[in-house]
């Protein structure tokens, strides 16, 4: 029988089951840390993504112009953070996928995915930044919006993918339909972080900047809450 | 109980009489009545019967969509996420027709059918999305988990639809009446005329849109065996 978690508890279980989705949380995303440092496969494959890219764009392009090399940065990190959130869920085998079902709730593990699948695209765009800037220039005036911006970036591409990969995971066709899922949804959160960040590679002081910032946020929260409720529907089988 | 009220709306007759009587209005007083003589727009304004019926039409039947979707969630009655394809379906379709009728009016008013105007790439992105909600129902064979995957998918699209229509048009500037600098329609140049004419158009539009889908809805429970008594 799976664990029902519908059983009413009294005060000192309900902070016990806090407890427990805090330690579950934990555990699964040391886990997932573990097996990323022991085998090194998604950040060493993600980083030879980013040096060929940026290899490609360079011998395609040599010189850029400052707008030109923003939006063809957020095209490689947008690849980049499908490819590396896309296989969240299906690099394990169903087996293991139902052992999770019977030991943990899924808030703990829809939850631990998004803090390392965000922790993982943030390593992969700040080196993807590094190594662009390398081959590229780096033309950024305001580099502290422009850090921000690539924060918020990969924070909602992780937010958003994790759902998409674990809808795509039940749906046994996944590489395509991660992306035909994907895209459509995150060009709201795209375009605002691209237009925050050529904002602060021109050096424009916008009045705008504040506004845009926070509403890029109050979006990647809403998608985040919103994972967090609908992704139990989804888990059950 | 409200499993009762879905069945109800679907036989009722009422509402599809109304449907073909505002319909029969919108299409003779929509071409004939008179309308305000305005630069550049001149009869064109007429589209506002046709193309702006076909966002809040599109926007209402996919809002019912997602209603029928979070009720399956909590029910796990497969009847339930039959109407919320089949409204989806609508809605995209509703979708299509308000970008071509947008298109055929920017033709004549802004010169090119696509000018790249932000309020019609994000029709065309939200039209994307609810394309692969079809696309992902396709990819699953399994009834349950169908049902289940595209539900979650449908409530998260929905969410995602507010930013790119309303929200994020309204940040760059854009030739569209009702964003950028310029006043919408309703403020500035529709008289009582054609305020007759409006209204009745979008509830003649909307149920219309809704009783394409419920036939639909009948043809899936005839195929499936579900029957509607029950």
């Amino acid at each position: 029988m799976a664990p029902d978690y519908k059983v009413k508890y009294d005060k000192r279980e309900v902070h016990l089951r806090q407890m427990s989705l805090v330690r579950e949380t934990s555990t699964l995303l040391s886990k997932e840390l573990k097996l990323e440092f022991r085998q090194l496969y998604a950040l060493s494959s993600l980083m030879l993504y980013a040096v060929s890219t940026c290899m490609v764009v360079y011998m395609a392009f040599h010189e850029m112009e400052p707008l030109e090399w923003v939006t063809i940065l957020w095209i490689i990190l947008l690849f980049a953070s499908l490819n590396a959130v896309g296989k969240s869920f299906w690099q394990e085998g169903n087996g293991r996928n139902y052992y999770y079902y019977y030991l943990c709730s899924p808030l703990a593990i829809i939850l631990s995915k998004i803090i390392y699948n965000c922790l993982l695209l943030l390593a992969i765009s700040f080196i993807t930044l590094a190594i662009y800037s390398l081959f590229l220039g780096n033309p950024v005036e305001n580099m502290t919006l422009f850090g921000l911006s690539i924060l918020l970036g990969a924070t909602g591409f992780a937010v958003n993918f994790t759902l998409l990969a674990g809808i795509a995971a039940k749906a046994d066709n996944n590489a395509t339909l991660t992306a035909i899922l994907g895209f459509p949804l995150i060009i709201p959160l795209l375009g605002m972080v691209i237009r925050i960040s050529k904002n602060a590679v021109l050096g424009v002081e916008s009045l705008n900047t504040n506004r845009d910032l926070m509403m890029t946020a109050s979006m990647i929260s809403i998608a985040f809450v919103l994972s967090l409720v609908l992704f139990p529907y989804l888990w059950r089988d | 109980m409200s499993q009762s009220l879905t069945n109800r709306l679907l036989l009722a007759k009422w509402w599809k009489i109304v449907a073909i009587v505002l319909m029969c209005y919108t299409l003779t007083a929509g071409l004939l009545m008179p309308v305000p003589k305005l630069d550049i727009l001149n009869e064109t304004i007429r589209n506002a019967y046709f193309h702006v019926p076909m966002w809040f039409g599109m926007m209402l039947i996919l809002l019912m969509s997602l209603i029928y979707s979070i009720k399956y969630l909590r029910t796990g009655n497969l009847r339930y996420d039959y109407v919320a394809i089949e409204a989806a379906k609508v809605g995209v379709l509703y979708g299509l027709l308000g970008l071509t009728t947008g298109m055929i009016w920017a033709k004549f008013t802004w010169g090119a059918a696509w000018n790249g105007d932000p309020k019609q790439n994000m029709a065309a992105i939200a039209m994307l999305m609810y394309l692969a909600y079809i696309v992902l129902r396709g990819s699953i064979t399994d009834q349950d988990r169908r049902a289940k995957v595209s539900s979650v998918y449908n409530i998260f699209a929905f969410v995602a639809l507010f930013p790119l229509l309303y929200i994020v048009p309204r940040l760059t500037d854009s030739l569209h009446p009702s964003s950028g600098g310029n006043q919408g329609f309703v403020a500035y140049d529709m008289d009582g005329w054609m305020r007759l004419v409006f209204y009745p158009a979008i509830i003649a539009w909307t149920f219309l849109g809704l009783w394409v889908a419920s036939l639909n809805v009948r043809a899936t429970y005839i195929e499936e065996g579900i029957s509607l008594e029950s």
